[in-house]
């Protein structure tokens, strides 16, 4: 079997215990990944695997495999940023950028996810389809953790997206 | 920090106070201050592209050939002596390098630690750093292990066979306090400050509140772990670095490891946050020997648990605030005074009495302030040290003042504002914090806020709105330097070793240059992140920003006279002086006469060179001495608290602030709103526990510690005056950590609002509401 990882086929690693965001980092240099507990409490280690977001930190590698595994450096096609990182620019939803590859990344999934209408905690009417709210959207990154404090900036640029696509 | 450092700081303000002010840099004010160029318009982060696409390289990310990893063994005593070491077992472990204890590391001396009288000093701590078997605090790095993978490290710095012999340390704060000492000098200012006779005062004021406020402990919690790629090559040494304070790290390992100065090299072109957190601790010293014995290039990059083991936070205070008045609400008595942790081995005094000082004019004044020796990492600057809490004790006071007379917080304040310094009775440079309580109540609706606690009420969420003063002290560091180069082609770039942690800094210093030069900003590049670029102090006090503008502003002016200097007698503006011209147009213009131009590029071409560059630094700061010169900020919250759990959910803020001309309003709202947000966290979820039997802290993961996250976080609004400061470059002050003065109380008076109750001890979590 393979991990597909950007889109190219990588083996996966020989040691069945290591984590996907070792693999990535430390064995294929993908580095846009970032790492601030090891323990699933910051968000900022946040891949795609087939188009969910999972963090990475407590995901085996070996759990990706056959899977397609999007890093922040697949996200874009081409030299143009993708949307979501287009908005995070225009929005100033950064500071010094080392949450933002995983705020991005689960922006990214949660798009999909209100597309899909699947609900979340704060989701009053769990039978129509989220309404797009700042709210919602701050409830479903919560998960990500920013300590320069950019987070208004980061919910209008992904409550602009989520507005643009209905 | 001494007596010494006292009278030496009250000379130079008497010598500087009898200068004509035309003699002082800022005596004439910036002639771009109140221009309309490129500073003052919204620009995005100019390295934000490289942020979001996952480019941008961080200490922890560069690729290195042949890297081994690196883990720390902290030590589970709190104070004692190291009585047994087997490294038998780890050094056995799969892909082990060495094991570094106190028994192998090269002798290296502590470094000095940071003060006022030693600029170049980087030392958090001055303990020896794995140089004997002696444990000073719980968690202390007793030894490291290198292996050829990082899990391999981590898994053989479990085998390590190390006893202790325990000795007793302080490490409860009710006994720590009681022989707290007293330092003379608390950073700029003598500790002690009074004037008349305070209690005596308070004991016959007509209206009087007197309390005691207690904040936490608190940590940093950058997102980016620690972390430094070191690579020797022979006795050079590179190291790449998460690091506030680039160009002073390398002075200190060249000195520690007696190599010469330019033979070091420190990169840290981004830092994944700081916040007075990213400065030089042990794990430097111990990343770098560990190199040098391994022979190999090497990575250390801290664990989450390490980074509270290593890196000290924001000390714990209790503060005693005291406020008389007449009937009028005139303060005829402020008593600020109280006790933070400092063990001797740290550097920093919490100086929470200090903003108070500058904030209200009293008939009687009483400000002091002790320090506990207790047996914890060193406790260190976290974001607006001193003003971030005493804030929090002094305008809860306020607002119970106001209360007790029944009157309008707002209007209470401003009926206390000084004229001048009330303490060194210096002018103020500006000061308009007046104008931003008036904008930002208009603005927030603070009318709708109604008088009697208690009053509004949505199902079991009661409703109530606050406000407090915010302050933080101008800083203009000395020494920052810049080299600017112009090139053929018409562009330029401004080199120094400045840190960006995502504040804006090469974002507003091109802008910056770009109006200093006549150039646009698209010509210009900002070059940083490099400890071989001029040297620029370290990323502090909120003082970066004006320390790189005035060495710009010096480096141009130096500019000048290198140009006509090239130009010779065949330009256009041969015969005229440097005083008779100006940047403007890609060039130098005559000011009497703006046809007389000659571009940069014209004389580049005729002079035949390709570029020209000068090095400059910037005056000495002598503005800070002549003046008071303070960011002020008027903050509002309202908050919902439920009657049923005791939770505060904040549902909106404005900071309305007075910090001088505002440089890049896109940047400049993100810093207050980062700053705001770390004031959040501490009103409400943020605390580092120690256990007071041990020493030992409690919740070193951000699982444990709680950072606001998203959903804590309401829509921030944000005002400014920009009434420019005419003693500034640009007329700018800080903007870093105003932000975080003043939320704490503007969110307790909030709560006192809506609830009627007061909590006098951050933070304000649910149990203390109820
Ligand atoms: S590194 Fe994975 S959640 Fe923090
Ligand atoms: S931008 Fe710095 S942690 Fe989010």
């Amino acid at each position: 079997m393979a991990i597909t990882v950007n889109g190219t086929k990588v083996d996966p690693p020989g040691d069945m215990r290591v984590s996907l965001l070792d693999f990535l980092r430390d064995d294929l240099h993908l580095t846009g990944t970032k790492i601030g507990c090891n323990q699933g409490a910051c968000g900022a280690c946040t891949v795609l695997i087939d188009g969910e977001r999972v963090l990475s930190c407590l995901t085996l590698a070996a759990q990706a495999d056959g899977r397609e595994v999007t890093t922040i450096e697949g996200l874009a096609e081409g030299d143009a940023l993708h949307a979501v990182q287009a908005a995070f620019v225009d929005h100033d939803g950064l500071q010094c950028g080392y949450c933002t590859p995983g705020q991005v990344c689960a922006a990214t999934a949660l798009l999909n996810e209100l597309r899909t209408g699947s609900p979340s905690y704060v989701t009053g009417d769990l039978t129509a389809a989220a309404p797009l709210t700042a709210e919602e959207i701050r409830e479903r990154l919560s998960g990500n953790l920013c300590r320069c404090g950019a987070h208004n900036g980061i919910v209008s640029a992904v409550l602009a997206l989520a507005e643009a696509r209905t | 920090m001494s007596t010494l450092q006292n009278v030496l700081i009250g000379s130079v303000r008497t010598a500087v106070g009898w200068l004509p002010e035309g003699w002082l840099p800022g005596g004439r004010p910036d002639p771009l201050i109140g221009r309309h160029g490129a500073v003052g318009r919204q620009s995005a982060l100019s390295d934000a592209p490289e942020k979001v696409t996952g480019a941008a390289r961080f200490a922890a990310d560069v690729a290195v050939d042949g890297l081994c990893h690196a883990a720390l063994v902290h030590a589970p005593i709190t104070r004692g002596r190291i009585t047994r070491l087997d490294t038998t077992a780890a050094e056995a472990a799969p892909g082990v390098v060495a094991v570094v204890t106190h028994r192998n590391m090269p002798r290296v001396d502590s470094p000095a630690l940071i003060g006022l009288s030693n600029p170049s000093a980087v030392g958090n701590s001055d303990l020896p750093i794995l140089q004997d078997d002696r444990v000073h605090y719980n968690g202390q790095v007793v030894a490291a292990v290198v292996a050829e993978t990082q899990a391999q490290a981590d898994h053989a710095a479990t085998l390590l066979d190390i006893g202790y012999e325990v000795t007793k340390a302080p490490t409860d704060f009710a006994t720590a306090k009681a022989s707290a000492r007293t330092i003379p000098t608390l950073l700029y200012e003598p500790t002690q400050r009074a004037e008349g006779d305070a209690e005596a005062d308070l004991s016959t004021s007509r209206y009087a509140v007197d309390a005691i406020y207690t904040t936490p402990w608190q940590t940093h919690n950058a997102i980016e772990l620690h972390a430094l790629t070191v690579i020797w090559e022979g006795d050079r040494l590179t190291v790449h670095d998460a690091t506030q304070m680039i160009a002073p790290t390398a002075t200190a390992l060249a000195k520690m490891f007696g190599l010469k100065r330019e033979n070091v090299r420190v990169l840290s072109p981004f830092v994944g946050g700081g916040f007075g957190g990213k400065g030089f601790w042990d794990h430097h010293v111990i990343a770098v020997a560990a190199a040098r014995l391994a022979g190999r290039p090497l990575r250390l990059r801290l664990t989450r648990e390490g980074v509270y083991r290593v890196v000290g936070g924001r000390s714990q205070t209790e503060q005693r605030v005291a406020l008389g008045a007449d009937a009028e609400g005139r303060f005829t008595a402020l008593i600020h005074t109280g006790t933070s942790v400092m063990p001797p081995y740290s550097c920093s005094p919490e100086a929470f009495t200090l903003g108070t000082r500058a904030m209200y004019r009293s008939g009687s004044y009483l400000y002091s302030q002790r320090h506990a020796d207790m047996a914890v990492v060193p406790n260190t600057f976290m974001r607006a040290p001193g003003e971030a809490v005493g804030t929090f004790a002094v305008e809860s006071a306020v607002d119970e003042l106001a209360h007790e007379m029944g009157i309008d917080p707002i209007e209470l304040r401003l009926r206390n504002l000084p004229e001048v310094h009330p303490v060194t009775g210096v002018r103020f440079s500006q000061h308009a914090l007046d104008q931003a309580y008036r904008d930002g109540a208009a603005r927030f609706g603070w009318a709708e806020r109604p008088a009697t606690p208690g009053e509004r009420r949505d199902g079991e969420w009661r409703i109530g709105m606050g406000c407090a003063s915010g302050s933080f002290p101008y800083v203009r560091l000395p020494g920052a330097s810049v080299r600017i180069t112009l090139h053929r082609d018409g562009t330029a770039a401004v080199a120094c070793s400045a840190q960006d942690m995502g504040m804006g800094t090469a974002t507003v210093q091109t802008q910056h240059a770009a109006d200093r030069l006549g150039l646009t900003p698209e010509t210009v590049r900002f070059v940083s992140g490099d400890s071989d670029l001029p040297p620029a102090p370290a990323a502090g006090g909120s003082g970066q920003t004006a320390s790189i503008a005035g060495a710009v502003m010096a480096a141009s002016a130096k500019l000048v006279g290198e140009l006509i200097r090239l130009a010779g007698n065949a330009s256009p503006l041969a015969g005229l002086r440097a005083e008779d011209l100006h940047f403007d147009r890609a060039g130098l213009v005559a000011r009497e006469d703006p046809a007389r131009h000659e571009s940069f590029a014209a004389i580049l071409a005729r002079a035949n060179r390709e570029e020209v560059s000068v090095t400059a630094s910037g005056a000495v700061p002598m503005e800070m001495f002549r003046y008071a010169m303070h960011s002020t900020s008027a903050i509002f919250a309202e908050v919902r608290v439920s009657d049923v759990t005791g939770e505060v959910r904040v549902t909106r803020m404005l900071g309305s602030f007075d910090c001088g001309t505002i440089l890049n309003p896109r940047t400049a709202a993100s810093q207050f709103r980062g700053g705001m947000i770390m004031g959040l966290g501490l009103a409400l979820t943020e605390e580092t526990l120690y256990d007071e039997r041990t020493g030992r802290i409690m919740n070193p993961s951000l699982a444990d510690y709680h950072v606001p996250a998203h959903l804590d976080v309401p829509p921030i609004d944000v005002i400014w005056t920009g009434i420019p400061d005419p003693r500034t470059p640009l007329g700018a002050r800080g903007i870093g950590e105003i932000g975080t003065t003043g939320v704490a109380a503007a969110i307790a008076n909030a709560v006192f609002n809506a609830t009627g109750k007061r909590v006098r001890d951050l933070p304000l979590t649910l149990d203390k509401v109820l």
